[in-house]
């Protein structure tokens, strides 16, 4: 019932290009929103609008029936029964994990044996039972990212707004990471909008994606969705691994090409208007059919070859192979399948 | 669904209790009177001074009474000696200052800690004491040459009683603002980038050449500049060597005149202050030419340095280190303690005739030494708390908020920052000479007049410890606590208070330390009654009782150690770069 409404909301610093240019997009109840672009695209400023740090120059921000921001009025971010995960954690230096996680709680006039217990399902949901009595400083990166998550916790909010959340883990602790959040939102069943510029985190994480550019929203979409159907070149080169091909196809082709169809077009140069074509390299395979490319390059991924090819008109393909293929030989590629942007 | 609770209703009938706010403005969450509060108390602070004493100035030339002061050969006397002292100061602070900076920053000599801490210590002493220390130990009447039995015979001249002596102590006093500024300029030099020089082939004497001399030379350019301006606008050091001699310079020359108060006196004083500034300005854009095009950007690591290894010549560097340390510090202020035990004046100090009759006067029977402890420990504690009660909004708004009000306030601080103290003084009697309107009461000649004066001279002082606090600390903070329901008073509680409190109070001690020693702006404000411990020092001097006046100076220098050590021992919860003798 209560959604999550961005309604054209634009964000002015007054320096040129809006950093956020007339987004609208409807987080459902309990959807899990990432919000995913390189750096300086506007994400985190949709962030802090929705947290209520930053006012929205134009445009409005709705909770369900609620008008939480428009560019005349702003409920305070205290008011607005929100949790955040920061890039940096935020965790208070001179409070214990415990203090820290009940704050909110404080704050709410929560005190005693109600407090106690609810700090202590917090931290045992993100297993730091024992180590509630400790300081921030004494805790590693997992940890301390596991105390901010077990702050936003605590209050039941409407909304967890994270920023970036595991920029600062390693490899290793994002995946048990993402295996906490996830499990996080199953229970907690809050909205949550999560920013990140890592396509792997977004795709494996959110019930939706939405790619932001520039200040502008792109594509709003499911993650299988906006991988197998992207619009435009930016989220085709964001989203997965891929070629963007310059291919003549003609206006009101379909946006699924077979290889029939590309087969045609690709080493033959006939005039016309050149269009983008996306191909995935899983997509591409060997076929004694195809047609004879060059390997450019190929590197070793412990599971696969990657490899190059050259078009003939120059272009680079990437494809996956099971053997390694001498750089400069030729072999037979078909393309399964393509998508026109 | 969950039931939500109350305070979340944000319903249309809400809308129209939040305050409207400019469109696109960030909602600050703070309460509205803390802008103008901190605005107004800016605009008391730095802006009104400044105006009145341009208001005065003008008023002098228009009528004429003052002119007469621009073309006196006492005025160019007093210019060519301020210029001379100045320079000669800064060229003696550049050398002791660059020396010290560049062992402590760049090589591996031992005791780093010690040596940064008594080489600050000049800057911390009141230089009327630097100065009374420095002529009880030259000089025929010194008791520790005597005490020694090499003293010059009695007749010979005091040699600080000259324009060497005066820029002498003027480098020595303001040598540690060199030693600082350049310090902070060696952290751009970063052990990665000296130990890619030295990758690159290039012996330790080309990369000193190379890279840190250039990486250094914006800081050494900006202590040489303040070395100058703090020499332009100083008053205890010429004011004990100078006055004896007949050398005037500028600030001396606005304490005379004021003395010898006459009609177009405000007029004169104003003009003769503007003087100061104008000096102390062309230094200032000197600077800035000289520095125009040398912003060298700290790029990757930097704070690791240590990157030159003297070897045999570490001892020697170490010993000359000590020496100087010796000579500008641990002598003059053994002929201070001297002094302050001979019985008499002229007296040899033997262990016979050690006496504390001179402590015995001032603590016991000095009724002007008791209120002059009295009026500098309510001052500088006035203005070391009340201080912090502007400076704490004043980070605090200058770190969030971005644009036209951050750029105002950072103008406003500057003024004082950038103004000698003698102005500053003789701005407030400007202020305040006449009576407050409305109220009828004049504040001149009060008490009042001074810790105003005090609040817009350490305004600086009291915001650097806060402000650094405030840009250390990570935004979010705050924000997580403002998610978390915390009002803007709950928050300052919760989160920011606890976190700033230990640059508070080093920013407390810090001020309390200067303000209880300072002698510049109450030399001026002054009158009977009112007296400061540095005008009690300056007028014991002045009126030959050299021995009571070291005995205040050596009971001045235990305060002033006493209370470095207390920062010291808070050193560990501090910001970085608020201990300037920490690295």
């Amino acid at each position: 019932m209560a959604q999550l409404i961005l309604n054209h909301l634009t964000k002015d610093f007054g320096g040129g290009r809006p950093a956020v240019s007339n987004v609208s997009l409807t987080v459902r109840e309990g959807g899990f929103l990432a919000l995913l672009g390189p750096s300086g695209c506007g994400k985190t400023t949709v962030l802090r609008m929705i947290a209520g740090f930053e006012q929205p120059t134009d445009g409005s921000i709705d909770y369900g029936e609620r008008r939480l921001s428009d560019a005349s009025r702003a409920l305070p971010p205290e008011k607005r029964n929100m949790a955040m995960v920061f890039q940096s954690y935020a965790l208070w230096p001179h409070m214990t994990v415990a203090e820290n996680v009940g704050y909110p709680l404080k704050v709410r006039g929560i005190s005693g044996e109600t407090w106690r217990r609810k700090v202590g399902e917090a931290l045992a949901l993100v297993k730091l039972t024992d180590y509630a009595e400790r300081r921030p400083a004494a805790l590693s990166g997992g940890q301390r990212q596991r105390v901010a998550l077990a702050r936003c916790l605590v209050t039941s909010p409407d909304v967890v707004l994270l920023d970036e959340p595991l920029a600062n883990l390693d490899q290793h602790l994002r995946k048990s990471m993402e295996e906490t959040f996830r499990i996080f939102h199953e229970r907690s069943g809050a909205t949550m909008v999560y920013v990140t510029h890592d396509q792997s985190e977004a795709m494996a994480l959110a019930t939706d994606v939405a790619v932001m550019s520039e200040g502008r929203l792109v594509q709003l979409a499911a993650p299988a969705d906006i991988y197998a159907r992207p619009e435009g070149t930016v989220v085709g080169g964001l989203i997965g691994r891929g070629s963007i091909l310059k291919v003549p196809v003609a206006e009101h082709a379909p946006r699924v090409l077979g290889w029939p169809q590309l087969r045609e077009v690709i080493g033959s140069a006939p005039a016309g208007l050149h269009r983008d074509v996306l191909v995935r390299p899983e997509h591409v395979r060997p076929d004694a059919e195809g047609i004879a490319l060059e390997v450019k390059a190929c590197v070793y991924e412990g599971e696969r070859f990657a490899l190059t090819l050259a078009l003939p008109d120059g272009q680079a393909l990437k494809a996956y192979g099971d053997t390694a293929i001498p750089v400069g030989q030729k072999a037979n590629f078909a393309i399964a399948s393509a998508w026109r942007l | 669904m969950r039931s939500r609770p109350r305070w979340l209703r944000f319903s249309n009938a809400g809308v129209s209790r939040t305050s409207p706010v400019k469109p696109g403005a960030s909602p600050a969450g703070e309460p509205r009177w803390l802008v103008p509060f901190v605005l107004a108390c800016l605009f008391l602070l730095c802006a009104l001074p400044l105006i009145s004493l341009v208001k005065a100035g003008f008023a002098g030339l228009a009528s004429g009474n003052s002119i007469g002061v621009l073309t006196e050969p006492a005025t160019y006397a007093a210019i060519r000696n301020t210029l001379l002292t100045a320079t000669g100061g800064m060229v003696i602070s550049v050398v002791i200052g660059a020396l010290f900076a560049f062992a402590v920053a760049l090589t591996d000599i031992r005791g780093k800690l010690f040596l940064s801490f008594a080489f600050m210590l000049p800057m911390m002493i009141p230089p009327q004491v630097t100065a009374l220390a420095w002529v009880e130990m030259t000089g025929p009447a010194s008791p520790l040459l005597k005490t020694l039995g090499i003293a010059p015979p009695l007749g010979s001249p005091q040699p600080l009683y000259s324009l060497f002596g005066i820029s002498l102590l003027l480098g020595v006093q303001h040598a540690p603002l060199v030693f600082l500024a350049l310090k902070a300029g060696l952290s751009a030099s970063p052990r990665d980038g000296v130990e890619a020089a030295r990758l690159s082939g290039a012996s330790p004497f080309r990369v000193f050449l190379d890279i840190v001399a250039p990486l250094a030379a914006p800081g050494l350019i900006a202590g040489a500049a303040i070395a100058f301006v703090s020499g332009v606008g100083n008053f205890g050091i010429p004011a004990i060597l100078g006055i004896p001699a007949g050398i005037t310079v500028l600030p001396t020359l606005i304490y005379t005149r004021l003395a010898s108060f006459g009609s177009g006196t405000f007029g004169e004083i104003a003009l003769l202050s503007s003087l100061i500034a104008a000096i102390a300005a062309m230094g200032l854009i000197l600077q800035q030419r000289a520095l125009s095009g040398k912003d060298y950007r700290i790029i990757g690591l930097s704070g690791a340095n240590a990157a030159f290894s003297l070897g045999r010549f570490r001892v020697l560097v170490e010993l000359g280190l000590a020496a100087i340390l010796f000579l500008v510090l641990v002598a003059p202020f053994a002929a201070l303690i001297a002094s302050s035990l001979v019985p008499a004046y002229g007296v040899p100090l033997t262990w016979q005739t050690v006496s504390l009759r001179a402590y015995e006067e001032i603590l016991f029977r000095q009724t002007m030494t008791l209120s002059a402890f009295g009026n500098s420990l309510f001052l500088a504690s006035s203005a070391a708390l009340g201080l912090l009660v502007v400076a704490a909004p004043t980070a605090y708004l200058m770190n969030r908020r971005k644009g036209v009000l951050a750029g105002t306030l950072g103008i406003l601080i500057e003024i004082p920052y950038a103004l000698p103290g003698i102005v500053l003084a003789v701005a407030f009697i400007l202020t305040f000479a006449a009576p407050l309107p409305l109220l009828n009461v004049s504040l001149y000649g009060t008490i009042w007049i001074i810790l105003i004066a005090y609040f817009s001279s350490f305004l600086a002082v009291s915001l650097k410890p806060v402000m650094s606090a405030f840009l250390q600390m990570d935004p979010s903070l705050e924000e997580a606590a403002r998610l978390s329901g915390a009002g803007f008073f709950r928050r300052m509680r919760d989160v920011i208070l606890p976190l700033v409190a230990p640059a508070a109070g080093a920013s407390i001690i810090l001020v309390f330390l200067i303000a209880a020693n300072e002698l510049t702006v109450s030399a001026l404000l002054w009158s009977a009654g009112t007296q400061t411990l540095g005008v009690a020092i300056f007028n014991l001097d002045d009126s030959g009782s050299s021995d009571l006046a070291s005995a205040l100076s050596v009971l001045v220098v235990i305060m002033v150690m006493a209370l470095m050590a207390a920062l010291e021992t808070l050193a560990n919860y501090l910001p970085e770069g608020v201990l300037p003798w920490r690295n």
